[in-house]
């Protein structure tokens, strides 16, 4: 157990602007895992880039089982057993997973591939690892979980002893993650020592053997789950203590500001996916829709922000029905919308930070002038907002695309809350962010409550839900099966409400 | 139980291979009426639809070879008609028609090469690369090009023994000049290689998704040179094909356009060899018509409309079928290494 399979000394690399790893120390086990903890943009992923060939160090040296070696390529970092699964997947996804399994260290008969040996390997590996796959599925039909194993098997086809896991629960549900984590227990009874780059405190304290945090470029400590708890843990990440419970006084709802009744809607195959839904939102108060991913909440959100269709019913912003449900008229009348995919829906990244953030008011005073912009107002606009949201970046004018999810986030809720609101319709809006990001977005969403705004907030995180909703609707296969006080249930029960089972504790 | 299963396969079968099995029963049909009443104007649109196909599908070829790892090459109108003229030329002055048939690839390959550098190395928009080399290969043929200058020869059909006495499959397939006999077996060659090798593999992974190639320690960069260079060998041997094989000397302007009609037949074979061979014959049947139209003498309307025929059917393709084809993921957009 007490054997080092990999280790680092001293890794600096600079970024233009950035030190990115400054000094870094960090040794990995025999058959352990071990976390590797820190907010986004405190070099984990820049640290595993390194180990991994795909970045050069300024300076620093990996050992490997004792011996110094380079690695110049992530061909070098196969050859030395080292595998990684990227946070974004590097599946081809018009592949079958043999074909995926098998590139770049293809099985040959003659000058032919040998796809029969590729499904062998799957299987065996498959059967092996346990981690159950069809070799001749097509990659893009394959659910997220699944593609992850897919990955994972990639790495064990190539002989890995090191498997980098980039954070691996990012886009995973709850049950998916239980999943994983087997697996990683089986790995590691197999031999193998797994680096887990997370910034999800409870999963780490969950998995790891121990646990490496980083803050700015820099190891903070190493430490292990019995040594510490979430909120030593959440305290090393930040720099400071976190409030990881939110602090919050009792709603007091008014009138209803949003109303949806009997609403239909279909997904993009034309199958219902929202089905006869009736709820309020309130004045003051946060309705959390609370549900397992793809039980319709997509298509729910979309439908009330105007972006998809309406097959039946209402949906009704202060009492008007939106003509033709035109986005430009809902964000007009006061609807702010954090998107469930910030980098699709949520901002242009190839535009700066600053037009990113007039997305909503580019064509009105102060931020057009007649038929043209007004720089000055959308640059002393971009200042104040940067400032006022602690958005992280070298300046207002770099591309949305270059900054973190946590910051990518910000820029929205800055955009959104800069505008006089009385609906926030805010979807999964903390998924992929790290403890700090979170605090300051579970407070800013209480802060438009309290100062009158109504809020539907759906995430698939149900502690989100019940540390932030004053009601909670319990959305399963399209359709709301209760609506119940927050308080006045389990998470338990919640969670029974989420797998369909009927629970009789209606309210509101 | 077996009836079921038997007719669900069947339902199977029918629904992957049954359109087209049908098309190819009625062209069968088509043929063998017409070929009973009129034996020799059937072999001669059937022999030029072959021929007439030769540059479409090693065009296509080229295009595909390309995209696949994700450059997109609309210099092959350029490449061949470089080749085309270079081939000639050297021919002309060696009287060697294997000399110059040689050259002519060489001069495709280095063209390869050229959109390779410009659109890999140097990330240009691969667009304007390919303008570039269209333009060189006009203003070059055109300068250097003199009336009057003869090749020797040209490359003669080599009948293959008796195979090219089963009457209309003889004629039309067995008794064809080697460039042609070259087109047919490469189709086969890069569909072996693009499918079933691993080259093949992973010229696919770099054009779906090169970062993933990448990162498995595949040379995203090699990988999109040898197919576009490769793609230009195989675009000269079409040029080459032009000048030495169906002509037997060099004109301005030969290609006339098919280059870009080699693209349209990539797109309709849906960057597949076999589809754009289908597409290439599909084409070359329109010209083939387009000309026994003009010299049967049958039909009364005007040369000029007749002569439009492949392209008004290169319009109604593209328009008619390019949505349902999907291109390479990352077709056009250059690769730019982390870090």
């Amino acid at each position: 157990m007490s054997e080092i399979a990999l280790e680092v000394r001293n890794i600096v690399k600079r970024f233009p602007g950035v030190l990115a790893n400054d000094h870094v120390h960090f040794a990995l086990r025999q058959g352990e895992v071990h976390a590797l903890l820190g907010e986004n943009g405190a070099g984990k992923t820049t640290l595993m880039n390194i180990i991994y060939g795909l970045y050069h160090p300024d300076e620093g040296e990996i050992y490997i089982n004792g011996q110094k070696v380079t690695i110049d390529s992530p061909h070098d970092a196969i050859r030395l057993g080292i595998g990684m699964v990227h946070q974004h997947f590097m599946l081809v996804p018009v592949f079958t997973v043999a074909e995926n399994l098998i590139l770049g260290a293809e099985p040959t008969k003659g000058w032919s591939l040998d796809l029969r040996a590729a499904r062998e390997a799957v299987r065996r590996l498959s059967k092996q690892y346990g981690l159950e796959v069809d070799p001749d599925a097509i990659v893009e039909d394959l659910p997220v979980g699944v593609q992850q194993r897919v990955e994972i098997l990639k790495a064990l086809y190539r002989e890995a002893k090191v498997l980098v896991l980039d954070e691996p629960t990012a886009v995973l549900t709850p049950q998916e993650v239980e999943e994983l984590f087997v697996i990683m227990r089986q790995l590691t009874e197999r031999g193998v020592s797994i680096i887990f780059i997370t910034h999800k405190l409870k999963e780490v304290l969950a998995i790891a053997d121990h646990i490496t945090v980083m803050r700015r470029g820099k190891v903070v400590g190493t430490t292990t789950p019995d040594e510490t708890n979430e909120a030593g843990l959440a305290a090393m990440m930040v720099g400071r203590q976190v409030v990881l419970q939110v602090e919050k006084t009792p709603a007091k709802p008014s009138e209803v500001v949003l109303a949806v009744e009997n609403l239909e809607v279909e997904d993009e195959r034309g199958l219902p996916a929202v089905d006869d839904v009736s709820f309020d939102v309130r004045k003051g108060e946060i309705l959390g829709i609370a549900g397992v991913q793809g039980n319709g909440q997509t298509e729910l959100v979309e439908a009330i922000t105007g972006l998809r269709r309406i097959r039946r019913g209402h949906v009704r912003l202060g009492g008007q029905e939106a003509p033709d449900r035109a986005p430009r008229y809902l964000i007009e009348h006061g609807m702010g919308h954090i998107p469930e995919d910030r980098q699709k829906h949520g901002l242009v990244l190839s535009y700066t930070i600053a037009d990113n953030l007039v997305l909503c008011t580019y064509y009105k005073p102060p931020f057009a002038r007649g038929l043209q912009r007004n720089q000055a107002a959308i640059v002393e606009n971009a200042e104040r907002l940067v400032e006022q949201f602690d958005v992280r970046t070298p300046s207002i004018f770099t591309t949305a695309g270059s900054l973190s999810g946590g910051n990518q986030q910000k820029v929205i809720v800055a955009r959104e809350f800069s505008r006089p609101l009385s609906l926030l319709v805010a979807n999964q809006p903390t998924r992929g962010l790290d403890v700090g990001s979170i605090e300051y977005i579970h407070k800013r969403i209480i802060q438009m409550r309290d100062q009158g705004a109504a809020v539907l907030l759906v995430s698939a995180e149900l502690d989100e839900i019940m540390s932030l909703a004053d009601r909670i609707a319990v959305m399963y296969r399209g359709k709301i099966v209760a609506v119940v006080v927050t308080g006045e249930v389990t998470k338990e029960e919640l969670g029974l409400l989420m797998a369909g089972s009927r629970v009789e504790k209606v309210a509101g | 139980m077996n009836k079921p299963a038997s007719f669900a396969n069947w339902k199977i079968f029918w629904k992957r291979w049954g359109v087209g099995l049908s098309v190819m029963l009625v062209i069968v049909a088509a043929i063998v009426y017409y070929y009973i009443r009129s034996p020799q104007a059937t072999e001669a649109v059937l022999a030029s639809t072959l021929r007439q196909s030769v540059p479409l599908v090693l065009g296509a070829l080229c295009g595909l070879l390309g995209e696949r790892a994700a450059v997109i090459n609309i210099g092959i109108e350029g490449q061949m008609l470089m080749a085309a003229f270079v081939g000639f030329l050297v021919n002309v002055y060696t009287g060697n028609l294997l000399l110059g048939a040689v050259a002519g690839v060489a001069v495709g390959a280095l063209l390869g090469l050229l959109l390779a550098f410009m659109s890999v190395t140097l990330k240009i928009d691969q667009i304007i690369g390919g303008t570039v080399i269209n333009i060189l290969a006009i203003g070059l043929t055109g300068y250097f090009y003199k009336v009057g200058l003869s090749g020797h020869g040209k490359l003669n059909p080599i009948p293959l023994g008796p195979l090219a006495k089963i009457p209309l499959l003889g004629t039309v397939l067995f008794d064809n000049p080697p460039i042609t006999y070259a087109a047919i077996v490469l189709v086969f060659v890069v569909h072996y290689v693009l499918f079933y090798t691993p080259w093949g593999l992973r010229t696919r992974a770099v054009g779906e998704h090169p970062r993933a190639a990448d990162t498995l320690g595949i040379n995203v960069y090699l990988v999109r040179y040898v197919n576009v260079v490769v793609g230009g060998a195989l675009a000269g041997l079409a040029g080459v094909y032009l000048s030495l094989e169906a002509v037997g000397s060099f004109e301005r302007l030969m290609t006339n356009g098919r280059g870009f009609v080699a693209l349209a037949v990539m797109i309709f074979g849906k960057w597949t060899p076999l589809g754009s061979w289908g597409a290439a014959l599909l084409f070359g049947f329109a010209s083939a018509i387009q000309t026994q139209l003009q010299f049967g003498g049958k039909v009364n309307i005007p040369p000029q409309f007749i002569g439009m025929l492949p392209y008004l059917l290169t319009i109604i393709v593209l328009a008619g079928f390019v949505g349902r084809a999907r291109p390479p993921a990352a077709d056009g957009i250059p690769y730019e290494k982390e870090g």
